[in-house]
């Protein structure tokens, strides 16, 4: 992949909270048009590394380019769509009041009120909450308040998703209806789309892996070449693979 | 956009027309709609913020029975001070919230310029404090007979200016809190120091002189002694002009502080 048309483009970027380093001197790239699975243990630094994609962490150093910007540029802010691990909506607003007001943050003015309505009518649609619209966000279930925050990170087709851990606490049935709507919005939007998860099942279905372990990416790859470097059968064994074979080799390393 | 041939994109890619700036009425607009909208929903909140005034005042009416000249005094600073400790509440739990939910994260993340979310903060609560202080000031000055030699009007600007001052302070020390159980007790800790030294319950000039000079760097002491103002001259005295002029100052002041407190980057 030629570096420079990288959607996502880190050279030794390090990430420091409080004493300790949370993001180890990363250097990747992620490619566009493609979903890339962020995967690994929690407390690994999934986080902290899509809230530097998204230019809301704190010290960090090295190099973070998006979308041909350096990582938190203000001209980025309407052109990345960004999904929290906890659904951050107004719990006393209704979805659609919701949608209305980031809506208006993107796209403001009374000559765009035509455009906002689609977008948020497309955006309450592609989660499958349009039955819901006009309920209160508080009132609705864990997994549904997550959907009306990705609906929020849909509205005005960004051109890159960061979304953290989007299906967690979703049943099976709309797990695979949002990867399907993630894959569609790569496919048809030709969206960048960064998604994390800890479930290594997910790994199957992106175009791209990135393992992660105590701040380290362990493996950059396709779900396909991973499995058969590691001669494992599913993206879990070849991941758990990685991480004893990085185990010896620290063993190796410090024999003191 | 919709007329674009060339990309297969079927929806409008987010607008780049509306580059990022510091400040945007159309932005401020949308939030203090929203905010007010997020009020809409809880109509007991409205019901304390704009009535408790009114029993207050109702109260200490009967409680000074005997005594007008005293419900006259007390009554006007009442007026400066209910909006100041209300906004104050309001605007420090709502910021809390906003910061604890997330939603503040997601808001700093997308094209929205600091200075559009506290500005429509100040909008929203500064509407709010307007109803608030009508009735409050309708009540006292037609329904309780409160003594005003000067404008009804005035009243309502400092009262206006006082609600602003508490939602800066709100704003601002929301920053420090960290639950809601703290943001309440900055209450005590902010307001209650001014109202015992704004001159409420002592004209300042009978304290020691130590608090005195306090009460003089205080800006409810400016909101308190500007109602006394009106209270007692019937044109706009040079006295009322620096009052309200601090109140405003110190607002603004601590506005600016408040938007400092908002990070786009965290830890």
């Amino acid at each position: 992949m030629n570096k420079a048309e990288a959607a996502i483009r880190a050279h030794g970027l390090r990430v420091v909270r409080g004493e300790r380093t949370v993001l180890r001197d990363l250097d990747f790239a992620v490619p566009p048009g493609r979903i890339t699975g962020l995967l690994g243990p929690s407390g690994c630094g999934k986080s902290t590394l899509m809230r530097a994609v998204v230019g809301t962490q704190a010290k960090v150093t090295g190099t973070l380019d998006v979308l041909g910007r350096p990582a938190g540029d203000a001209t980025l802010r309407a052109r990345i769509g960004y999904v929290t691990q906890a659904p951050s909506v107004y719990d006393d607003l209704t979805v659609r009041q919701n949608l209305d007001y980031f809506a208006a943050v993107l796209d403001p003015g009374r000559s765009h009120r035509d455009a906002r309505e689609e977008t948020v009518h497309r955006a309450i649609a592609d989660v499958d909450l349009t039955p819901h619209a006009d309920a209160l966000a508080g009132r609705l279930s864990g997994g549904q308040r997550n959907r009306v925050s990705l609906a929020v990170a849909l509205l005005g087709a960004p051109e890159l998703l960061v979304l953290d851990e989007p299906t967690v606490g979703l049943d099976p049935v709309l797990r695979r209806d949002l990867w399907e709507l993630f894959h569609r919005i790569a496919a048809d939007r030709a969206a960048t789309l960064l998604v994390s998860s800890h479930v290594m099942d997910e790994a199957e279905r992106c175009h791209r892996l990135l393992l992660m372990r105590d701040g380290d990416i362990l493996a950059d790859d396709t779900p396909d070449a991973l499995r058969t470097r590691t001669g494992r059968e599913t993206v879990e064994d070849a991941f758990l693979h990685l991480v004893d074979e990085a185990n010896a080799h620290a063993l190796q390393e410090t024999p003191r | 956009m919709t007329t674009s041939t060339q990309t297969p994109a079927p929806t409008p890619t987010r607008s780049s027309a509306h580059p990022p700036r510091a400040f945007s009425g159309a932005r401020t607009l949308a939030t203090a709609a929203r905010v007010l909208r997020q009020l809409r929903h809880d109509p007991r909140s409205i019901a304390l913020m704009i009535l408790v005034p009114c029993v207050m005042l109702f109260l200490l009416r009967y409680v000074f029975d005997a005594d007008a000249r005293t419900f006259d005094a007390i009554g006007a600073s009442l007026l400066g001070i209910f909006p100041l400790i209300t906004m104050f509440l309001v605007t420090s739990i709502a910021t809390l919230r906003e910061r604890t939910s997330g939603t503040l994260e997601r808001l700093l993340a997308l094209p929205l310029g600091k200075a559009d979310l506290i500005a429509g903060y100040a909008l929203a609560f500064g509407a709010l404090a307007v109803v608030q202080s009508l009735l409050a000031t309708g009540l006292a000055v037609w329904g309780l007979g409160l003594d005003v030699v000067g404008s009804p009007w005035l009243l309502l600007l400092v009262a206006l200016l006082d609600a602003l001052l508490g939602t800066a302070l709100g704003l601002f020390v929301s920053a420090f809190a960290s639950s809601e159980f703290q943001a309440v007790q900055f209450m005590p800790a902010v307001i209650f120091p001014q109202l015992l030294l704004c001159g409420l319950f002592t004209a300042r000039e009978n304290m020691h002189p130590v608090l005195e000079a306090f009460s003089n760097v205080l800006p409810m002491s400016y909101a308190v002694d500007g109602m006394s103002e009106v209270l007692r001259h019937s044109d706009v005295t040079g006295d009322f002009v620096r009052d309200i002029l601090i109140v405003a100052g110190c607002a603004i002041l601590v506005l600016g502080l408040g938007a400092a407190t908002l990070r786009r980057r965290t830890a």
